[in-house]
């Protein structure tokens, strides 16, 4: 059906010029979802019923002039580690199997408030834990464009949704890479926003200080657009940052003349792959004929980025985990004796593999004796990193390298391999470390037919500017494929 | 003559403030309820929800720092003290280790050596944890009940989780009972006053736990301490004050080490029992919470704080000795709450008598307050009728004997004491008319107590009086009874 084939801002608009019905678009993504589901496995939740009955209700609002936004009746996919009122939100984990929040997270209001369709949950690394969305508790997502590989992760099931027309856009959240490793490995557009953009609130936390709810969408106008619903200031979130700067699609302009990028030579080195590589080198040389000063330079400690990351981001989900122990809500082992067995066996139980491997290297760094010697430590090359990038946009506007070192690996590959998989974060947790917005969007596929990502970095809420610099690049690109169809 | 030893106390102290809502969101900290109706999903730890800073808590705690002369810091941060109990939502408890509000304060106690300074070591802010409650319950599977039937269970109310607490820490300053008892009453009066809590031993609104260990006389190192805990009234304090400095003597002088570790002190048997050593002490993986931003306290803001500081109890003794000219002893009395000592100015400022509004808290209002069982801030009297129950008795429409009734009755239902004297005819019988027709009813009444008077006998006029009084129903004014009734005697010699 041609529809599937729009952006979501061309169904928006034509939704509020009344060309098409939300429910028709409502009816058209959920046939989609009905007919790929059994190959791609990218939801976790979807209500015919509900979505039904909530595009009459979005459509009755257009039709009063109650919705004026760009995405107004565009439906959307939401990963399932941010809470939606009434609807399970799983977190990919046993854990949570029947949790239903009696509160929607503050990026999810705001689509709501914008009148965006909540088509369903997708599926996710086990609370976020992972690269390739195989640590779910509920089945691995598949690659659209190769079903023998993964689409990335944690976000994975978002990345593969949009990707595989079963939404028009859908929201990730981003720790370490976790929008923009899937949307680089699915072909589509994924950004991380500077921390503080999105409000945190409803997003089940995995690591505090890096968490960032981000878009992933088609092109980048949508990413644009979607930012701009989401990026509202939030008063249960205290690392949300009240700004004036919102109107991010006013910020895609054509014209690259002036801008000056930056290329790490650290991130063109060893372990990245040739073919990567190389598309990279050549989506630079596209900003170079259209006009942008361009040079390597030595961005530095790179090395560190991956230890610190994993050091931190742990040590924060060891205690933001700990409220899961089958008291409150969520799993509870059948039987136990005692308070200390029932917490050990639920959490046993209730948790994967990797999960309770990342709570037990948190819970050690963060122990007695340890935590100078490596939470601490990790603190200060955070720091470090920080200000290492905030010299770099002293002299850049844009940083420009890969997303992932390699495109999509099979299934299986990475969980076999893990110190692989966890090198695999090394271009993308530089952003989150420092709290930088970065966006990646496809630059070519390799000779398997696989999206590669390129990943643009920018100076604390400059969105705008990175946007616009993706925007240029995404014009002169052309349009990017979709994954082949296959029956 | 055995060894001579000295123990050293130390303090920790967590009190609960006074704010309308809780620390990290915006549910009620109202006491009582039904259980889990003050909550949210950020006070009973649901996946994403996230805590925000009260800014009344960072202002309670900043007036304390103040009041007990701390440095406080142009930043603070809050930190996650994690550790697995069922009263703890998340299973971590936000509080503040490594960059606490207030450090290196003090307060100045009276000894009976004389003055003494106990320093504070730090002030912290953090939430306080839910309630258990545990419940045996019956099960019954085959219309009878059998003995697997009978199942333990506890239940979890979180309305207290996340009410707001400063934890107030001291130096190991103290060496007796005594001035751990000073210590408190004046740290419970300085933050009464401030209006961030009314700490309340009893009720849990200021919790206590005694560090003590005991040194030989004229050492200088420590000796090994203990943590006293569940120590709910001043009684209690001083009790195990005493039983444990005793038990920790009588191991040493038996050549047994002091085991450091938490002791719970059972009031009822006037003993304790060691719950945790330190073996077993928790690793509580203390890191700064991500989810609160870092807390900047300008110098600015402190100063206005400090602003509306109101007139702490030291301030009030040095104005009242000046400005009402009262012993030092009714001073002490009234500036021991700050409600009474409110009560005390508003009505001298009425009647001018301050004096006399002394006497009246001090005697009748303290002996009700005592009988009744009620603390000084559930007070009721207006300073209004309190003035005019004054001036009533100076204008002798009643006498002191009426006077006392009629307090009692405004102290317990609240009358305004000039429309109840008229109501209930209260009135001192001032017509000499009629006063002297009784007057001679008595006389005529008590002939033998007449004829002893005029024998000389001075002491026969006070039983004559007491009849008069009796006669009008206490209602005369005694010196006026006496006059006209020697006026009588005499005149008809």
């Amino acid at each position: 059906m041609e529809l599937l084939g729009w952006t979501a801002v061309e169904l928006g608009a034509r939704i509020k010029a009344g060309e098409i019905r939300v429910t028709e678009a409502a009816e058209a993504v959920l046939n989609r979802i009905e007919e790929k589901e059994a190959l791609y496995h990218c939801y976790l939740t979807v209500d015919r019923e509900r979505v039904m009955a909530q595009a009459e209700q979005l459509q009755g609002r257009l039709d009063k002039g109650e919705l004026t936004g760009s995405l107004a009746g565009v439906p959307i996919a939401v990963k399932d580690n941010i809470c939606t009122e009434g609807i399970r939100t799983t977190c990919g984990s046993r854990m949570l199997e029947n949790f239903v929040p009696m509160y929607s997270a503050g990026a999810v209001s705001c689509l709501e408030k914008a009148g965006m369709l909540l088509i369903g949950k997708t599926n996710l690394d086990e609370f976020a834990m992972g690269s390739t969305t195989e640590t779910s508790a509920y089945g691995v997502t598949r690659n659209p464009w190769d079903i023998s590989r993964v689409p990335g992760g944690s976000s994975g099931g978002s990345a593969a949704a949009v990707a595989a027309q079963e939404c028009f856009a859908a929201l990730g959240s981003d720790t370490g890479g976790s929008v923009r490793q899937p949307a680089s490995f699915c072909g589509v557009v994924g950004m991380k926003p500077t921390y503080g953009r999105v409000s945190r609130y409803g997003l089940v936390a995995y690591g505090s200080s890096l968490d960032q709810i981000g878009p992933i969408t088609r092109d980048v106008t949508d990413c644009a657009a979607l930012l701009e619903t989401i990026a509202v200031h939030d008063s249960k979130d205290s690392t949300s940052v009240k700004r004036e700067d919102g109107s991010f699609l006013s910020a895609l302009k054509e014209g690259v003349e002036g801008i000056r990028i930056g290329i790490p030579g650290d991130y063109l080195a060893e372990g990245l792959d040739a073919e990567v590589k190389a598309a990279i080198l050549k989506a630079a040389q596209v900003f170079k004929e259209q006009g942008a000063f361009l040079e390597e330079f030595d961005l530095g400690l790179t090395e560190y980025a991956i230890p610190a990351y994993y050091t931190i981001a742990s040590a924060e989900a060891s205690s933001n985990l700990e409220r899961f122990d089958g008291i409150k809500y969520g799993y509870r082992t059948k039987e136990y004796k005692g308070l200390h067995q029932m917490y050990k066996k639920s959490r046993s139980e209730g948790f994967g593999t990797e999960v309770k491997q990342r709570i037990m290297l948190g819970s050690f760094v963060l122990s007695a004796g340890y935590y100078d010697a490596y939470y601490l430590k990790a603190l200060k090359v955070k720091a470090l990193i920080k200000k290492t990038f905030h010299q770099a946009f002293q002299k850049y506007d844009v940083i420009l390298g890969p997303t992932a070192p390699s495109t999509a690996p099979l299934l299986g590959e990475s969980l076999s391999n893990p110190m692989k998989m966890y090198l695999g974060d090394i271009y993308t947790v530089a952003a989150n470390l420092a709290g930088l917005p970065a966006i990646s969007l496809p630059c070519g596929l390799d000779t398997k037919g696989l999206p590669i990502g390129l990943q643009l970095t920018g100076d604390s809420f400059q969105e705008k500017k990175l946007l616009q610099t993706a925007y240029i690049y995404e014009k002169a690109r052309g349009v990017f494929p979709l994954p082949k169809e296959r029956k | 003559m055995g060894k001579q030893y000295e123990t050293v106390i130390g303090l920790e102290v967590h009190v609960e403030l006074a704010t309308k809502t809780k620390i990290f969101c915006g549910c009620s900290t109202a006491f009582g309820g039904e259980p889990n109706t003050h909550t949210c999903p950020v006070c009973t730890g649901m996946p994403g929800a996230l805590p925000m800073l009260n800014r009344q808590v960072l202002e309670y705690a900043a007036a304390v720092g103040l009041a007990l002369n701390c440095r406080i810091p142009p930043l603070c941060k809050f930190d996650r003290k994690n550790y697995f109990y069922p009263d703890n939502p998340q299973n971590y408890q936000i509080s503040q280790l490594y960059l606490p509000l207030c450090r290196e304060g003090s307060i100045e106690i009276d000894t009976v050596q004389g003055k003494k300074t106990v320093r504070i070591h730090e002030i912290h802010m953090e939430e306080d944890a839910g309630k258990l409650i545990h419940e045996t319950g019956v099960e019954q599977r085959d219309g009878q009940t059998q003995e697997d039937d009978i199942q333990e269970y506890s239940l979890v109310d979180y309305n207290r989780a996340g009410i707001p607490l400063i934890e107030i820490v001291t130096e190991p300053d103290m060496r007796s009972a005594e001035e751990v008892t000073a210590f408190l009453e004046k740290l419970r009066r300085i933050i009464q006053y401030l209006g961030a809590s009314d700490c309340k031993l009893q009720e849990g609104s200021m919790r206590v736990d005694v560090n003590l260990s005991v040194r030989e006389k004229g050492t200088e190192a420590y000796g090994t301490r203990t943590e006293m805990k569940n120590l709910n009234s001043f009684r209690a304090i001083t009790r195990a004050i005493q039983g444990e400095q005793e038990r920790q003597i009588h191991l040493l002088e038996e050549g047994k080490a002091v085991m450091q570790e938490t002791r719970r002190w059972e009031d009822s048997k006037g003993e304790s029992y060691g719950v945790r050593s330190k073996e077993d002490a928790r690793d509580y993986r203390y890191f700064p919470d991500p989810d609160l931003m870092p807390v900047v306290v300008s110098r600015d803001w402190l100063e206005e704080i400090r602003s509306r500081q109101p007139e702490l109890a030291e301030e009030k003794l040095e104005r009242y000795r000046k400005e009402y000219q009262l012993p030092d002893y009714d001073i002490g009395i009234l500036i021991s709450s700050r409600h009474l000592a409110t009560l005390f100015e508003e009505t001298t400022a009425l009647c001018g008598q301050p004096k006399k509004v002394s006497n009246w808290l001090m005697g009748d209002t303290l002996r009700l307050l005592n009988e009744r069982g009620m603390e000084p801030e559930k007070l009721g009297i207006s300073p209004e009728y309190l003035a005019s129950l004054i001036r009533l008795v100076d204008e002798k429409i009643i006498n002191n004997t009426v006077a006392k009734e009629v307090f009692q009755v405004m102290f317990d239902k609240g009358v305004d004491p000039k429309q109840y004297v008229e109501a209930m005819g209260l009135q001192t019988v001032s017509d000499e008319g009629i006063l002297k027709q009784t007057l001679e009813k008595v006389i005529g009444a008590n002939p033998k107590s007449v004829e002893d008077y005029r024998k000389g006998k001075e002491k026969a006029i006070g039983f004559l009086v007491g009849q008069t009084m009796k006669e009008t129903g206490g209602k005369a004014e005694p010196g006026e009874v006496k006059r006209l009734l020697k006026e009588l005697l005499d005149a008809s010699v």
